[in-house]
């Protein structure tokens, strides 16, 4: 680590490890309703409650970590101290107050009179939201402008600008329930399968030019090409969202077509970081930060990729649209892009702003394996959940309620798989979190540490 | 080709390519939100309804059912709940109907998902079964499959 400002990351990947785990705690809940729907008095904590928390929890931590990784990683990439760490501690602060009110809020009952799934927080939530993303904005574009301007810096500052703008249709509710779907998909859609995209290949580019040690040069060429192909699929890609809700017919090729296309840029992201490692040659020592960003680029092809476009074309989706298929996608997808791309920087990232060379890299490997399987494990179960449904209930017409209870086992299965995700996440803590007592001949100087 | 491509050209057919594929998509949700909006001619939305919505969003009704699929899947669909109350041959008869289910809830019978009780009010049972209603009018491209027609 070069620059101090730099240390303010460690602020916001601790907050975000802490809201990573309300977000398990509250989905092991929610799993536990799914197989034994009435062991929690649904007058003390209904279903909708747990999932807003489990979800708004979810987008919180990963919002946490790219703001996070963005400082930590800006001020190597412009060359310069961050323009304001006091601005950057404070928006910390005011993000996880917020978010604090907000889950109490919804405990107690409080929710957004005009909330729409992910979009719960009450409407002075949303301005705080909004506010904190202005000052993170304002203190990151500040501290490119004066410093050296990557293509890094360029792609990741577009992405988080993104991210502000399209939030700002969550203001945006008309009567009109299907103009309100539309532009609800404007946050949701365009930030999963548009901006966060640019983010996260930014972080990953980052992470690979220090791991690899691969010349920026061929790096900056193929970010360009990757998330290039990412919006160009992407922004018509949300077509695969406008088949029945009330939009006209002609959505149905058109998201079919973009959306069988959305595959691509994460298939390039899978290849070229394989070959990067290849070509590198260097053998850093934070091999489990390795291991986290590579595996991210596999797991973000399967989840994204793969699980996206299994449900992707009109003629599937008239069967899969609304069943389990669509949240083993959102499992795996969420998961392989964007919650290992924050795990992999936090591993990245720790040593060095506690000054020390890579520790505990045996229990985080592990952790990885656990964590990542677990989610396989509920992804696998969602599916065959999902399928069940697809055929029953969209194929065969049977009662909703009639066929969940022909998916229990899936169910216990899926639960079983949160309880796997859960072990590696307390792992995953342990090793990144406690570090134990450093040898003094390792500290600070070290080659390592640099 | 990968050698041909240089990095400044890179970054131009991004930025380019980016700003074409908007295009088209905003032009595609310009046409599709005048469609929507040639629809409360047929199908008005009442100040009743309007309010419906309201409820529903207030409530996270989303949070547990599907609304044309969309929100989470621990309860039913709600699209058509409408026709399959029957309400396009007895309006009162699906209107009594919902709001006997809305009282009776929760069951709180073993392996049955359980909804809470919103303890709304007639004025407000009224309004979230007028959106209900509307929704039912609006033209899903004959999804979900097996809906009541």
């Amino acid at each position: 680590m070069k620059y101090q400002s730099q240390q303010v990351a460690k602020l916001y990947f601790y907050g975000a490890m802490l809201i990573f785990s309300l977000q398990i705690v509250f989905g092991l809940l929610g799993a536990t309703v799914y197989v034994a729907p009435t062991s929690i008095p649904v007058g003390l904590l209904p279903f909708n409650v747990i999932r807003m928390i489990h979800t708004n929890a979810l987008i919180v931590w990963l919002l946490m970590g790219f703001f996070g990784s963005t400082y930590f990683l800006l001020p190597e990439e412009t060359e310069n101290e961050l323009y304001s760490p006091f601005l950057a501690k404070l928006q910390f602060w005011l993000f996880l107050i917020a978010a604090v009110i907000a889950v109490v809020g919804y405990l107690f009952g409080y929710s957004a009179n005009e909330g729409r799934s992910y979009l719960e927080q009450p409407i002075v939530i949303k301005i705080g939201i909004v506010i904190v993303a202005l000052m993170f904005l304002f203190n990151c574009t500040m501290t490119v402008l004066r410093g050296r301007k990557t293509v890094i810096t360029n792609i990741l500052l577009l992405g988080l600008w993104g991210v502000a703008i399209f939030f700002l249709f969550a203001f945006y509710v008309p009567d009109n329930v299907v103009i309100d779907k539309m532009f609800w998909w404007w946050v949701v859609h365009l930030w999963v399968e548009g901006v966060w995209e640019l983010v996260m290949a930014a972080i990953l580019a980052f992470l690979l030019i220090k791991l690899t040690g691969v010349d920026r040069e061929i790096i900056e060429k193929w970010l360009y090409v990757i998330v290039g192909l990412a919006l160009f699929t992407g922004i018509l890609g949300t077509g695969h969202h406008y088949y029945w809700i009330g939009t006209p017919k002609y959505w149905q090729g058109i998201g079919s077509i973009f959306g069988a296309l959305e595959p691509l840029p994460f298939l390039m992201i899978v290849v070229f970081s394989f070959s990067m490692v290849r070509k590198g040659g260097r053998d850093h020592p934070n091999r489990a930060a390795l291991l986290w960003s590579l595996g991210c680029a596999v797991m973000a092809f399967l989840g994204a990729g793969v699980w996206g476009f299994a449900h992707t074309l009109s003629v599937v989706n008239f069967y899969t649209h609304g069943t389990q298929f669509t949240a083993a996608h959102g499992h795996l997808a969420f998961y392989g892009a964007y919650a290992m791309i924050n795990l992999a920087m936090i591993t990245y990232a720790m040593p060095q702003l506690l000054g020390r060379p890579p520790y505990n890299q045996t229990l985080n490997i592990w952790s990885f394996w656990i964590l990542t399987l677990g989610v396989v494990a509920m992804t696998l179960a969602l599916t065959g959940a999902g399928i069940t449904q697809s055929y029953l209930e969209r194929g065969l017409g049977e009662a909703y309620m009639d066929v969940q209870q022909q998916m229990t086992l899936w169910y216990w299965a899926r639960l079983g798989g949160g309880v796997m995700v859960t072990l590696g996440l307390v792992l995953y803590l342990i090793a990144v979190f406690v570090p134990g007592r450093a040898p003094i001949s390792n500290r600070l100087d070290s080659p390592a540490t640099k | 080709m990968a050698e041909r491509l240089t990095k400044a050209a890179a970054r131009n057919i991004f930025y380019g390519g980016t700003v074409f594929f908007f295009v088209i998509f905003v032009a595609l949700v310009t046409n599709s939100y005048h469609q929507a909006r040639v629809m409360e001619v047929t199908n008005p939305i009442s100040a009743s309804a309007a309010r419906g919505k309201q409820i529903f969003e207030r409530h996270a009704c989303f949070d547990c059912h599907t609304l044309f699929g969309e929100g989470a899947r621990f309860a039913p669909e709600l699209g058509k709940v409408w026709i399959k109350y029957g309400g396009q041959t007895d309006p009162a008869g699906a209107s009594d109907g919902l709001k006997a289910w809305f009282q009776a809830q929760p069951t709180g019978i073993d392996d049955r998902h359980q909804m809470p009780q919103f303890n709304l009010s007639d004025h407000d049972l009224n309004d979230l079964i007028a959106f209900l209603r509307w929704t039912s009018a609006v033209d899903t491209q004959n999804w979900p499959p097996h809906s009541p027609k």
